[in-house]
């Protein structure tokens, strides 16, 4: 763990690039086949299944340190994270183990056979061997959610210049559905057949935002526009007789969508399909919020699959009679495409989504202000002579976003943020006037600046009324404009509504606090929206 | 009546009608050191260590100051006053104050390692002890000033090696003194920041040793830059001003780096773990050794702090403050002062 702990060290000092992949292209050439194939499984989101709830984690790092646990929770608030938390308020080592990575987590692995007894020695005993950075590394390892500010594409490019295996190769090889424990380095990177797992996705095409006017993009004759549909991305992939549903976040979630499971039989193999999860009933999608209540779900009711019905809302072809055609123009694809969506008995699972013919763009604009009450986010935009890239890149796609949804809300409530943001005031809830009062309707964490950070940040510190615990109320000065894609009633929230992806757009520092918005605009907003 | 309470205006000593660090300007200031936050502008009368007043005069201009030594009474309207060494920056002291018996201690900032330039700390006995908590939270604890130094050289070196120039900040007054004595100046040449350049000139005039150092100056070529380090504050990254050293690395000194999302917010490349403060066993240590049963906490972790300490079985209480401590090393990056300090930096 030496030599992770050096690269980990080495990432974590460097917001530059290409020192990121020097440090992890040097320790890819350190170690051996075990320790890579662990390490990018890690970078890659395939962490060992967690064996200790951080409940005992706690529990035993304040025994072996002599901490409260309730100073410990406090400290917690102020770092942000947890490992972090625990590795440094632990008394400094007593040894110093010097082990491979693969031998860390395997005595991590071996805990599922243990008592809790059992696993509190062996967790005690770890620490008491390990240097803060160790510690912290292991901490993470047991808990999950092991980011270092590093993306799948970044190590792929430093492992592709380790092994001097090409870029584009190696990322297809990383996709799908291993784990370090069923394969070895050797089978996942260097074998040479490509069929040896049937399950294994494309790497998606990803658009940015477009920031520029859309005339901009040129002539409309170049390019293909239709809605971006409000569900969850995915890739359905049909090979050898069987289906498989991949997600974007590299989740295979085929069992939970029973719907695409006919899809084995009804189209040929060797036929893989980008497009939209999406919630749709008599030839119309649903609200997001009706796919939420599929998310999360291992099994599927039958009474679910009637109130919450899915089809693949199709947008692209990338394996047709089993080769990959990523390389051909998207109007070629797109006509493939068409053909496996018609000249199949799909039931209707598969839609193709519909393109929308355009000469001005000004029609465009007017289609994309109609994207809420279609339940779309607006509209997407790709070059008709585009291959299907990897990643998210700029040129040939691009989303064009409906404009949010927007109140000016009244900071009530402000606490302190993780990660990158810990012992900085960056989440905030915000509230509407209601009469005299203010009633909280939302929280929100991004869309300022740093340098705005730390000014709210000083600004909490002087104007805080009371504290509960990690929570301080403010007093009701500062005024914020709330962006948000969506809007619907909520029993959960006590005022009645939830937002989709809120977050600040901008602070208002010319608004008086008496003229932000009130609980009536935010029905307002409700009724017309709330579908 | 306690001999000390706590007012709008600062740590009140009614009897001697004497205030100790005031943040309202007050007729008669007792001062712990020369800091921004405790030695503010605007009283009619200062009393510091003859070893803090170059700085606080050159900071406040004309001002009425006197200067005590460490460990001289004062006596005023039968109060005594005494100063004593708190090992934050040169000339920093605690403020003894005892009637009748009672005896207080204001500690102001303070510090247990003996850093070499300042007067070490020295513990003073007290029933009631004023102390500050920027760091008093279990994660923070330091290692100790001879390890960070030799990080920060190696970095240095390394840096140096590659052909560019090492950038590395701390407070104009204490912090970068301190680095730059531990610097290993065969390593190359030391510039400064034009801010901290000023207090050394102070501080070599008092008669303090500092290392051979360079005023950052636009007359300066930029191709001398490249091996060598300067010696910046904290406010100046991120202003055009650090432009003139090309590709440089940046490293940051202080108490704050300990923790992995400051670091990363700094926007420094390295983050050495450096403190003009206590951390959390230093901060018990020496609430210990006063063998004060009451303790104020100031500045900081208050809450969470005193709670400890109540629990330990002292009277402890929190107080509101308006000292930063080295909050504002790292969190009002953008302020007045840090802007004030460039544009004179710029100008020279």
């Amino acid at each position: 763990m030496k030599n992770f702990a050096e690269m980990f060290r080495r990432l974590d000092r460097t917001t530059k690039t290409n020192a990121k992949v020097d440090a992890l292209a040097d320790y890819f050439l350190q170690v051996d086949d075990e320790d890579k194939l662990w390490t990018v499984a890690l970078l890659s989101h395939r962490r060992p299944r967690r064996t200790v709830n951080s409940k005992l984690l706690r529990a035993w790092a304040s025994e072996l340190s002599g901490i409260d646990t309730w100073i410990l929770e406090e400290s917690y608030h102020v770092v942000g994270d947890l490992a972090e938390t625990i590795a440094l308020i632990l008394p400094p080592p007593e040894q110093d183990y010097d082990h491979t990575l693969t031998h860390w987590i395997e005595y991590i692995q071996d805990f599922a056979g243990y008592d809790e007894e059992g696993k509190k020695e062996a967790v005690q005993e770890a620490w008491r061997g390990l240097n803060t950075t160790e510690r912290y590394l292991f901490n993470k390892l047991i808990t999950g959610n092991f980011r270092v500010g590093v993306s799948q594409k970044l190590m792929t490019r430093a492992l592709s210049r380790a092994t001097g295996i090409e870029e584009t190769n190696l990322a297809h090889r990383l996709m799908g559905n291993w784990t370090p424990n069923d394969t070895t380095f050797e089978d996942l990177i260097h074998s040479e057949s490509a069929t040896d797992d049937i399950s294994r996705p494309y790497p998606f095409y990803l658009a940015y935002q477009l920031e520029q006017a859309a005339e901009e993009l040129g002539s409309p004759a170049e390019w293909q526009a239709e809605h971006k549909w409000d569900g969850i991305r995915g890739q359905v992939i049909v090979r050898d007789d069987e289906v498989f549903v991949w997600s974007r976040g590299e989740e295979l979630v085929t069992d939970k969508y029973p719907e695409y499971h006919l899809l084995a039989s009804a189209i040929p193999n060797g036929t893989v399909i980008d497009g939209e999860i999406l919630p749709y009933r008599d030839g119309q999608p649903l609200g997001f919020n009706v796919l939420q209540t599929r998310i999360g779900r291992k099994t599927v009711s039958k009474k679910l699959l009637k109130d919450a019905p899915v089809v693949l809302m199709c947008y692209d072809l990338l394996e047709y009679e089993g080769r990959d055609i990523r390389k051909l123009p998207m109007s070629d694809r797109r006509k493939l495409l068409e053909r496996v969506v018609e000249e199949n008995p799909t039931e209707g699972v598969l839609q193709l989504s519909p393109v929308f013919e355009f000469d001005d763009w000004n029609d465009l604009a007017a289609e994309r202000e109609t994207a809420r009450e279609k339940f779309s986010e607006g509209i997407m935009l790709k070059r008709r002579d585009s291959a299907y890239k990897q990643g998210r890149k700029k040129g040939d796609w691009w989303k064009w976003k409906v404009d949010p949804l927007t109140i000016d809300a009244v900071m009530m409530y402000a606490q302190r943020g993780h990660g990158r943001r810990a012992n900085l005031y960056t989440d905030f809830t915000f509230g509407v006037w209601d009469g005299e009062d203010l009633v909280p309707f939302t929280k929100a964490y991004s869309g300022l600046t740093d340098q705005e950070f730390n000014k709210i940040t000083a600004w909490v510190r002087r104007n805080t009324v009371e504290r509960f615990g990690p929570v301080r109320s403010v007093k009701p000065k500062q005024v914020f404009e709330i962006g948000f894609e969506g809007i619907r009633k909520s029993t959960r929230h006590k005022s009645g509504v939830a937002l989709r992806f809120p977050r600040m757009l901008r602070w208002r520092h010319d608004k008086p606090v008496e003229e932000a918005n009130t609980k009536d605009d935010l029905e307002a907003l409700l009724e017309q929206y709330g579908g | 009546m306690p001999l000390l309470t706590f007012n709008d205006c600062g740590i009140f000593c009614e009897r001697a009608d004497v205030y100790i660090d005031p943040w309202k300007p007050v007729d008669r200031a007792l001062i712990t050191h020369g800091h921004a936050d405790h030695s503010r502008w605007g009283n009619k009368y200062y009393l510091c260590t003859r070893a803090a007043a170059p700085v606080i005069r050159y900071r406040l201009g004309d001002i009425k100051l006197e200067t005590v030594e460490f460990g001289e009474v004062k006596t005023i309207n039968g109060v005594k006053f005494s100063f004593h060494p708190a090992g934050h920056i040169i000339g920093s002291a605690q403020i003894r104050v005892e009637y009748k018996g009672e005896i207080w201690v204001a500690s102001g900032d303070y510090k247990l390692e003996d850093d070499g330039l300042s007067e070490a700390y020295e513990p003073v006995k007290c029933q009631h002890f004023i102390t500050e908590s920027t760091f008093g939270l279990p994660v923070y604890r330091w290692t100790p000033q001879e390890e960070v130094m030799a990080d920060i050289n190696d970095w240095w070196r390394q840096t140096a090696s590659e052909g560019r120039t090492a950038i590395l900040t701390g407070y104009a007054l204490g912090k970068a003194q301190r680095l730059l004595d531990g610097l290993d100046t065969s390593i190359g040449r030391i510039y400064t920041h034009g801010a901290i350049e000023n207090t050394n000139e102070v501080l070599r005039k008092q008669g303090v040793k500092l290392p051979e150092t360079t005023r950052v100056t636009r007359e300066i070529n930029k191709k001398d830059y490249p091996g060598n380090i300067v010696v910046a504050t904290p406010g100046a990254i991120g202003q055009p001003w650090v432009k003139k050293f090309g590709n440089a690395s940046i490293g940051a000194a202080s108490g704050w780096m300990t923790l992995r999302g400051a670091r990363r917010r700094r926007g420094a490349d390295r983050g050495f773990v450096l403190s003009d403060h206590c951390d959390w066993p230093s901060l018990l240590e020496a609430i210990d050794l006063t063998g004060a049963d009451n303790v104020y906490v100031t500045h900081g972790y208050t809450a969470i702090f005193s709670k400890y300490l109540r629990e330990q079985g002292l009277n402890a209480v929190e107080l509101h403050t308006e000292y930063e401590g080295e909050l504002a090393e790292i969190e009002t990056k953008g302020n007045s002062e840090t802007e004030k300090e460039n544009l004179a930096a710029d100008a020279e």
